[in-house]
């Protein structure tokens, strides 16, 4: 083999050949990509479900193009089968239905939503008795009828994981990752490890998303994350900005093939950009937030660089988690200065979120394919409502505007609940 | 590619309906003749459950206010983590600590079912029928001042794998995988795989359920995968549409790389050989039996020779648990000296994600005993060996994982000194 199609230490190189992409700002990476530059948001007052009494009621959502009514699991899966689809068409790998490779997906938690906690109970009529497990007698029995065997993908596990692999006929077991809200990322790492491995030489890759319903906008609300600048909508998300006070939930799907450079070059497949390396480091110390010190997203980010082989000083641009909380984007400034020391002020820095807004499980796969149309286009999309620095913050901040640069090598960051800090390095296709 | 490094099992944390820690399963495992099943049938009739066994769960958790953040889910799993770091000798030791992979199988934790139930009262009240404007303002407005803040965070699948980390400073990475019992197998199949090529050298793996809920029973009665008639063992249940009896168990396993334990001066209970997953359509009968053959084939090497016994993860599910059988007796026990085949499952319950964990826990305990488990009304017909513990002493134990609704995965685990192949 020759030697470009191994790294420095001898391992495969891992590149990209497809992308696909579905953001409430479109479907389709080229949809996405020309809002993005544009400085676009797709942030909207929610229709889906009535939103009276709810501190929050903006977010950014995808409308099915099916027309099927929402459920967590079915627009999930939509919009993660629409985005693989798109990766693997421009990758132009296997025969339709039979993916060379394993799946690695990340998915929304798989749980029963009101509406349909709602059928169930009112499948005898009358009112249920609100006694501690009276709900849940009624429950079970309607289960027991087998009347509503319908609602069972939505409460198994891996339904989408299982749905996506008939589709596309990827090989093995998929493996359905959660590590919150770097899941996404999660599962580029997991596949780009599989291949250096040597035990696959191509990977779907998925994150996807679609949890805008009453109590997945509650649950958030009631830990403080949430933005509740509700008016006007697109004004919302404000990454590194002063007067940040919270994200915005957002849904999404992000999809990338990855295959090893002498896979690719075999098969006449052009890299759209490298998996240059990948690193991870848990947090112990909040729930939902990092050590004061930074040092696990810290360590996430040098564990990251280390495994790519690379200094801090090859990276010519980040982009960050900032959700636009308070907490995340102090820390995780704190972080990029610990790590890229005095170049902190020079390193363009963007947030996709700003935009897009947190599509949570899928934004590590989503803001990977923005990443590499970034490397590609020489175009760096915009954090927009950008309009007041915070001062804080020593972060070359992508204000407003899309910025051009030739852009190499970038960092890329996922940060989550549970202590979860996963980074990627995405670099430009091999010359 | 570099040789790969030999993965030995340094740890084990188990709690069950039987006890706490791997010796008290060991005793109540190997005790003969009838091995020792508990079972609650009344309080979530018509299922029977596997309850918790009299165990403290919270002993390793010294934080109150820690404990109060956690689902019983998650302090099962923490408790099991703590038991198998302290097993491995690496509990507070931070050095080895911080750079130790995490790796969670794990469904979703547990709802507040009296908060539901209130909701669901006034979701099937007049007013809320007749007006889905009145239903969804009432909905908004016990969601708001009814749901516990920290509740999600006892929901979320991978904040088992976060309270480990809080509780036992676990904190090289940390990787929680959903998908019922496969991904019990699958995540030790990612440690190995690390663990073998080098990309980790300690790695902490493992599952935990509660059986005790009824949110949990709901998700499973759904998927119609419940026994719900008076409890037998699994092989028993295919005649009358078969299904599986939930247990609560939590189980941890320290896998970490031989020369990594030997340096820190550990002793391995086994050493894992290979695992081996896949997940076929499920589409015509016979297919998961072929799906498992095929899938032993990549083992053929290291099953053809030796004292050889099987530790079934059989969950009582149908097709799955028949197939299973089929796949045994056609596969591994045709052609060779008797096989020994138990389904734990008989004995514990179905964990579904600590399932394959517990089970691969179970084969170190066995090989490092020098012993196997006596049989539980393994079908009489079917490849099975020996009535006590000292019958069957095999060199490699292969684990089987049937996932009750789709995944299928086997692995072999070899006595360390006593693996090498005989003539």
């Amino acid at each position: 083999m020759s030697a470009e199609l191994r790294d420095r230490r001898g391992r495969p190189v891992v590149v990209v050949t497809g992308m696909g992409l579905v953001t409430p700002l479109g479907w389709g990476a080229a949809a996405n990509w020309s809002r993005l530059i544009a400085g676009e948001s797709g942030i909207n007052s929610i229709t889906r479900f009535p939103t009276m009494g709810l501190k929050t009621t903006i977010a950014g959502t995808i409308q099915s193009q099916t027309g099927a009514p929402y459920s967590a699991f079915a627009l999930a899966l939509e919009i993660a089968e629409a985005a693989a689809d798109e990766a693997v068409r421009q990758s132009g790998i296997g025969v339709t239905g039979r993916f060379p490779g394993p799946l690695f997906i990340a998915t929304p938690p798989s749980e029963l939503e009101w509406p349909q906690l709602a059928r169930l109970v009112a499948a005898d009529g009358g009112v249920a008795d609100p006694g501690d497990d009276g709900g849940y007698q009624r429950l079970l029995a309607a289960a027991r009828s087998r009347r509503f065997d319908d609602l069972r993908p939505h409460a198994a596990f891996a339904s989408i994981a299982d749905a996506v692999q008939t589709r596309f006929g990827t090989i093995g077991e998929p493996l359905s990752i959660c590590t919150a809200c770097a899941s996404g990322a999660s599962t580029i790492q997991m596949a780009m490890e599989t291949l250096r491995r040597g035990e696959a030489e191509a990977a779907l890759c998925i994150g996807t998303d679609a949890t805008v319903h009453p109590e997945g906008l509650v649950r958030f609300s009631l830990l403080s994350a949430l933005t509740t600048r509700n008016d006007p909508p697109e004004k919302a998300s404000r990454p590194f900005a002063k007067s940040r006070d919270g994200f915005v939930i957002a849904e999404g799907a992000g999809a990338v093939v990855v295959e090893t450079l002498e896979h690719a070059r075999a098969r006449g497949a052009k890299p759209l950009g490298v998996v240059l390396g990948a690193g991870e480091k848990a947090d112990c110390y909040h729930r939902t937030r990092s050590k004061p010190d930074g040092s696990a997203i810290i360590g996430a980010m040098q564990k990251a660089l280390a495994d790519a082989d690379i200094s801090a000083g090859a990276i010519d641009h980040v982009n960050a988690h900032g959700t636009s909380t308070p907490e995340n984007d102090k820390m995780e400034d704190l972080a990029l200065r610990h790590v890229l020391g005095e170049r902190v002020r020079d390193v363009p820095v963007t947030s996709n979120k700003s935009q897009v807004g947190h599509t949570l499980i899928a934004a590590g796969a989503v803001e990977a394919v923005i990443s590499l149309l970034t490397m590609r286009e020489g175009v760096i999309p915009p954090t927009i409502n950008h309009d007041d620095p915070d001062p804080d913050l020593a972060l070359d901040v992508v204000a407003n505007t899309a910025r051009r640069a030739s852009v190499r090598t970038i960092l890329s960051n996922s940060f989550g609940f549970g202590g979860q800090n996963v980074c990627l390095v995405l670099a430009a296709e091999p010359s | 590619m570099e040789a790969l490094r030999e993965v030995w099992v340094t740890g084990l944390g188990l709690v069950s309906s039987l006890g706490e820690g791997h010796q008290a399963h060991w005793d109540a495992l190997t005790r003969t003749p009838s091995s020792p099943v508990r079972i609650d049938a009344t309080r979530f009739a018509p299922y029977s459950v596997h309850p918790l066994a009299d165990v403290d769960i919270d002993r390793l958790i010294s934080s109150k206010t820690e404990r109060k953040q956690m689902g019983i889910w998650q302090r099962l799993g923490v408790h099991a983590a703590g038991l198998a770091l302290q097993d491995a000798g690496v509990a507070g030791d931070e050095q080895v600590l911080d750079r130790m992979d995490l790796v969670v199988a794990a469904g979703n934790g547990e709802r507040d079912l009296a908060f539901d139930a209130k909701v669901l009262a006034q979701l099937t009240s007049g007013d809320c029928q007749s007006d889905p404007d009145v239903a969804a303002r009432v909905l908004n407005g016990a969601l708001t001042t009814g749901l516990r803040p920290t509740l999600y965070l006892g929901e979320l699948s991978n904040l088992l794998a976060g309270n480990i980390q809080i509780v036992h400073k676990v904190t090289g990475s940390s990787r929680t995988l959903k998908g019922e019992e496969i991904s019990g197998l699958s995540a030790i199949e990612d440690a190995v795989r690390r663990v073998a090529s080098g990309q980790a050298d300690i790695v902490l793996v493992g599952g935990a359920l509660n059986s005790e809920r009824n949110d949990l029973l709901l998700n499973y009665e759904l998927a119609g995968g419940l026994w719900s008639h008076p409890f037998v063992p699994v092989w028993q249940r295919d005649a009358q549409g078969g299904g599986f009896v939930l247990g609560t168990a939590a189980a941890f396993i320290v896998i970490e790389a031989r020369d990594h334990a030997e340096q820190r001066g550990a002793k391995g209970y086994a050493r894992i050989a290979q695992v081996v997953t896949d997940r076929c359509a499920r589409r015509v009968p016979g297919e998961i039996s072929a799906s498992l053959a095929k899938l032993a084939t990549r083992l053929a090497d290291d099953l053809a020779d030796g004292a050889l016994a099987v530790l079934s993860g059989a969950s009582g599910a149908a097709p799955a648990t028949a197939e299973e059988l089929s796949f045994l007796r056609d596969h591994i026990g045709a052609g060779r000296a008797p096989v020994a085949v138990r389904a734990y499952g008989s004995c514990l319950g179905h964990s579904v994600e600590a399932h394959a964990p517990m089970g691969l826990a179970l084969a170190a305990l066995a090989l490092s005993h020098d012993g196997f488990y006596p049989p539980f009304k393994e079908p009489p017909d079917a490849v099975s060996a020996g009535n006590t513990s000292r019958d069957t002493r095999p060199v490699r134990i292969l684990l089987t994982s049937v996932g009750h609704w789709r995944g299928e995965g086997l692995a072999l685990v070899e006595k360390i000194g006593g693996g090498v192949r005989t003539a």
